[in-house]
This record gives C-alpha cells, sequence and structure tokens, in this order.
C-alpha cells in the first residue's frame, strides 16, 4: 500500500463521522416519516435556542452600553450598538499583556505536546522491550486520577524548583500530559506495521522511521491533539490562577476573572466585549478544524 | 521470551545475538520514551507519592512537617464542612451523570438523523465545550440573575410567579450548577455517542422493524444494547469528571452561597492554599483520590461481569 492510498484511508475514516447516517428504508407510510420529520426538527429548534441563546446573549450585551446589561424589563436587543466597548477593553484592561502570556504558553504547551507525545506514542506501539506494558499502564491509570488531588504537592514541588510564578510551571506541568501520548499511539496501531518492516529493510532507523513514515502518516491524530491541547492551555483557568500570582504574568482568563471581581462596578458591556475577544480566536481555530478536533475525541474516546 | 518483532530476529536464532538485540531495543524503546517520560515522572507521578507523605503529616506553610500517623483523616471525619463538601460531590454527581447521558443520548440521536441542517448542529453542541469556563461563568451567572435575569424573566412571562433565586439560594444554586454544567459537556458526550451510534449496522433495525419492533422497543433492545461500550466509557468518565467537578464551580459560586456548592476539591483547594494546611488538605485529596479510583474500578468489574 502506498502512502496516498493510507491517507486516502485515514480521510475516509475521518469522514465518516461527518458523513450523514444511513438513507432510511421507505417501509414507513409517508404520513408517518412527515411527523417524524416535523418533530426533529421542532425538537432541533428547542435544542439549538438551549445551545446558542447564552452565546447570543453574550455577543449583544458586549454591544450595549454599561446600564442597558441590567435593566427591568430585560433588554434583549440594544438601543444602539455601542462597538466603543470593543475599543474602550483595550485600554481598561491590560488585554495585549494577557493575550500574549496565553498565546506564549498555548503554543509552547502544544508543541512539546504534540512532539514528545508522538515520539514516546511510537516507543510504546512500534518498538518491544521489557516493562514496556508496565509503563503504559501507569500512563492511561492516571486519568482516572484527578488533578485537583495531587495539585498540592505539586504545587510545592514547582515552588522548590523556582519556577512558580513563572511561565514555566505552566509549561512544565501540562506539556507532559498522558493523554497525548495515549490519542497518538492509539492512532499509530491503526497504521500498518508493514511499512515500518519495509523502511527498516531498506536500512532506515528507527528515528527516521518516526520522520518519515508515521509522521507524515498521522497527520490528522497530530491535528487532533494540536486542536485539542491548545484549546485546553487557552482556557484553563485552574493551573494559572494557582502559578501565576504576578499580574504580568495573568493568562486572558485570570485577567477577565479579576475585571469581574476587582470592579466594584464593572463596566458588563465592557467585560462581555473582553470576553468575545477571548472567545473568538478559540472558534475560528475549532472552525476550521472542526472535523480533526471531533474525530480526536472520538478515537480517544471509544479506545479507551 | 521471543516477543522482538524487528526483522533481525528472525535472520538469527543465536541467543547471544538476541539478548543484544533486547537490549538495544530497550534502548532505542527508552529513547523515544523519556523526553515525555521525565516530564509526565517528575510532574505528576512524583507528586502523586509525595502526596501519599503528605497526608500522614502537618506539613504547613512553614514548611515543618512531623509525622502525625492518622489524625489527619480522623479529623476530616469530624469535620462538618468536610462531610458538607463530601455529600455536595455525591449530589452533583448523582445530578449530572444521568442528565448529561439522557441529554447526549437525545442529542445524539436527533443529529444521526437525515435533518436539514444537523452538519451545522454537529458543530455548533461543540461551541460550549470549546468556550472558557469564565466566559461561561460570567454569562450564566447573568442570565441566572434573579432580578435582572432573562431566566426568570421567561419564567415570570410563562406565568411563574416565584421564579427561583438560582444562584443566590442554597436550594437552588447547585442545580443550577447542574444545568450550565451538562449544557456545557452534553456536546462532548454526544460526539461519543454518535461514534458509538454509527457503528450500529443498519441491518441490526431493518430486521427488528420487519419483526414488528415500534421506535422505542427497537431503542430498547437495539441501540442500547449496541452502545453498551460507549455507554460504559462515557459512565466512567462522566464519574470522574463529576468527583472532580471544581473550576466551573469555583468561578460561578465559589462555593457559595454559604457552603451549598462547596465540593470536594475546593475543600482540598481552600485548606491548601487559602489556609496553608499542606498535610490536612493532602489527606482530604487521598480521600478523592481513593474515592475516583474506586468508583472507576467497581465500574470496570461490574461491566466485566455483565459482559460475560
Amino acid at each position: 500500500m502506498t502512502q496516498t492510498q493510507l491517507m486516502v484511508t485515514g480521510e475516509q475514516k475521518l469522514r465518516r463521522l461527518s458523513a450523514p447516517a444511513p438513507q432510511r428504508r421507505a417501509g414507513e407510510s409517508s404520513a408517518a416519516r412527515r411527523f417524524g420529520r416535523i418533530v426533529g426538527y421542532a425538537a432541533l429548534g428547542v435544542f439549538a435556542i438551549g445551545l446558542l441563546a447564552p452565546f447570543a446573549w453574550m455577543l449583544l450585551s458586549s454591544l450595549k452600553s454599561a446600564n442597558e446589561v441590567f435593566s427591568v424589563p430585560v433588554v434583549w436587543w440594544p438601543e444602539t450598538f455601542v462597538w466603543q466597548n470593543y475599543i474602550d477593553i483595550w485600554a481598561k484592561a491590560d488585554m495585549l499583556t494577557w493575550i500574549r502570556n496565553t498565546l506564549l504558553l498555548a503554543v509552547v504547551v502544544t508543541f512539546l505536546q504534540v512532539l514528545t507525545g508522538s515520539f514516546a506514542a511510537y516507543g510504546f506501539s512500534r518498538i518491544r522491550f521489557p516493562g514496556r506494558d508496565v509503563l503504559f499502564l501507569a500512563y492511561i491509570g492516571t486519568i482516572a486520577v484527578p488533578w485537583q488531588s495531587y495539585m498540592i504537592p505539586q504545587f510545592i514541588l514547582l515552588s522548590n524548583l523556582k519556577v512558580s510564578n513563572t511561565l514555566w510551571a505552566i509549561i512544565l506541568i501540562q506539556a507532559f500530559g498522558a493523554f497525548g501520548v495515549f490519542l497518538m499511539k492509539q492512532y499509530y496501531e491503526t497504521i500498518p506495521e508493514e511499512l515500518s518492516e519495509a523502511a527498516r529493510l531498506d536500512g532506515l532507523s528507527e528515528y527516521g522511521i518516526w520522520r518519515r513514515i508515521m509522521v507524515p502518516l498521522s497527520v490528522p491524530a497530530i491535528a487532533s491533539l494540536t486542536l485539542l491541547t491548545f484549546v485546553n492551555t487557552w482556557n484553563d483557568y485552574l493551573g494559572p490562577l494557582i502559578y501565576l500570582r504576578n499580574p504580568d504574568l495573568w493568562t486572558i482568563q485570570l485577567g477577565l476573572k479579576s475585571f469581574v471581581s476587582n470592579l466594584f462596578d464593572t463596566n458588563y458591556a465592557l467585560l462581555f466585549a473582553g470576553l468575545c475577544i477571548s472567545v473568538v480566536p478559540i472558534a475560528i481555530i475549532f472552525m476550521l478544524g472542526q472535523k480533526y478536533f471531533v474525530e480526536g475525541i472520538a478515537t480517544s474516546g471509544m479506545k479507551g | 521470551m521471543t516477543a522482538t518483532v524487528t526483522p533481525d530476529d528472525r535472520t538469527t536464532t543465536l541467543p547471544r545475538r538476541r539478548s543484544a538485540l533486547r537490549r538495544r531495543n530497550t534502548l532505542i524503546g527508552w529513547s523515544f520514551i523519556l523526553p515525555n517520560f521525565a516530564g509526565f515522572a517528575a510532574f505528576t507521578l512524583v507528586p502523586v507519592v509525595i502526596l501519599f507523605y503528605m497526608a500522614f503529616t502537618n506539613w504547613n506553610i512553614f514548611g515543618k512537617a512531623d509525622w502525625v500517623g492518622l489524625a489527619n483523616f480522623q479529623r476530616l471525619l469530624g469535620d462538618g464542612s468536610f462531610r458538607n463538601a463530601f455529600w455536595n460531590t455525591i449530589y452533583y454527581s448523582v445530578m449530572h451523570i444521568p442528565l448529561t447521558i439522557v441529554v447526549s443520548l437525545g442529542l445524539a440521536l436527533l443529529l444521526n438523523n437525515k435533518l436539514r441542517g444537523v452538519a451545522f448542529f454537529r458543530t455548533a453542541a461543540f461551541f460550549p465545550y470549546i468556550t472558557s469556563i469564565v466566559a461561561i461563568a460570567v454569562v450564566w451567572n447573568l442570565l441566572f440573575s434573579p432580578d435582572y435575569g432573562p431566566i426568570n424573566a421567561l419564567l415570570r412571562f410563562i406565568g411563574i410567579e416565584n421564579p427561583p433565586g438560582w444562584l443566590t439560594s442554597k436550594d437552588w444554586a447547585m442545580p443550577a450548577v447542574v444545568i450550565v454544567s451538562t449544557w456545557r459537556d452534553m456536546g462532548y458526550y454526544m460526539i461519543l455517542f454518535l461514534a458509538g451510534l454509527q457503528t450500529i449496522p443498519p441491518e441490526l433495525h431493518e430486521a427488528a422493524r420487519v419483526d414488528g419492533a415500534n421506535i422505542w422497543q427497537r431503542f430498547v433492545n437495539v441501540t442500547l444494547p449496541s452502545l453498551r461500550p460507549t455507554m460504559f466509557f462515557v459512565t466512567v468518565m462522566l464519574t470522574i469528571n463529576s468527583l472532580k467537578v471544581f473550576d466551573l464551580i469555583l468561578v460561578m459560586t465559589d462555593g457559595g452561597p454559604g457552603q451549598a456548592t462547596m465540593v470536594l476539591s475546593q475543600f482540598i483547594y481552600r485548606k491548601g492554599f487559602e489556609e496553608s494546611q499542606f498535610g490536612y488538605a493532602s489527606a482530604a485529596a487521598v480521600a478523592l483520590f481513593f474515592l475516583c479510583i474506586i468508583v472507576t474500578i467497581a465500574q470496570f468489574l461490574w461491566n466485566k461481569r455483565r459482559s460475560v
């Protein structure tokens, strides 16, 4: 099987989830089917409102004037669109620093997670050596261990290493997760062993096989892992809350939270503008790569 | 041991060559795993080990750690706010797990149909899951606001005289948190169910239909049994995630009003990071650790027994 053929099968596997369900046979009466469709669309409508209303509320509120957010009766649609909120927020809050920190963390953590994760996954899925399976079990076992239970010793450890209250702390605790190894290993197991065997006979070293064969063939899995890690790091609140005390180091989540609690007469319209700014990059990234995103969750989930 | 798979060992049967090969494999294997494992061991495994030591000491802010045996655990048993946090965690889980399963399975069934706009909704259902906790908490806090909030405005509009005070009420704060976390998680679990649904061969449904099974009978006798592996995985994940629930509650209610939404994770956080009683907090963390592990193992055993 050539590389391109393999890529195609990979693509098909991905498309499976987004493909529509198989067509119903024409066994049922058309009245019953029409009734079913109406019920379906009604349910879809209710679901859409429940799902999207909070986002609509956030978006609309970000364009309201300060006292419109809390008016009685509730104002749904802003009287005039206050686009100024989106300009003022940059001056009223240190958005630029927050975004810079968050972006830096997300990029470094994602890079390290994908690199070390796929590297380790190759060791776990393609090379046999004593102790390997026990080691992998230790990785998987930690998925059932909540981070909340060991966050205190972890904090003490990192404080003793003098990295707490630096961005390094977040990088160190998040870049080496078991999840990345697990997700990449699941994907590597689907790549036929014969490919690496052939490469081995041609004299490629194990590192060469990883770089020249496994990495190019596992692009979908790498995309999934990249997206999931990036979004998780961008949205993380607890890690930064515990480790980043200095306001210069705050991430966007910490910054916006402080914006809520620090100002007595918080201008909520302004806050909502900030929230929208923090959500939009993630939404765009998600839209661009949603296929990989969904597939990553489905594969890592199904084989757990 | 003949488990080595590299092609070289088919060409040679000499034991010495083989043990050299094994050593080489071990070295190469470790060299692949080490970059990740070093970080994983240092910042995950080591803290877990330290946790078990700390739980038996009175480690505090001054770094003084005397061995106190089981004293921390005895104190936990008598600590009313720990017991409260424990029962709140259970209360949250008991509401959140079934609700999320029902909602996300319902959604998956709905979106598994050939309806217009289904592709869009599969994407949109994910929005809450990728939105940050802070944004979710701020928005829902306002939506739930008893006097200014759209939710209560809506409830009054449909004729409910005294809508609940939601996050300001001791009785309604937890249900409100459960609603928000279900709203947030449903897209994630919906994807898992959807993937499970698509592995069910359509012939099974067809056969049941021919046998005269109605839509409910087909759901109970075809869909649910076929979804058992997915259901198992979803339940395990949901349970762990419910028992360790924290950030949403921290940002939405900070455990309040009073201690109405205080959960185990937050108890640990308060004792550890706010009151600097590291030893005592670690004992509570050990309790959470074992709660998660025991429940997971129990679910695995139960699943095994049922699949025999």
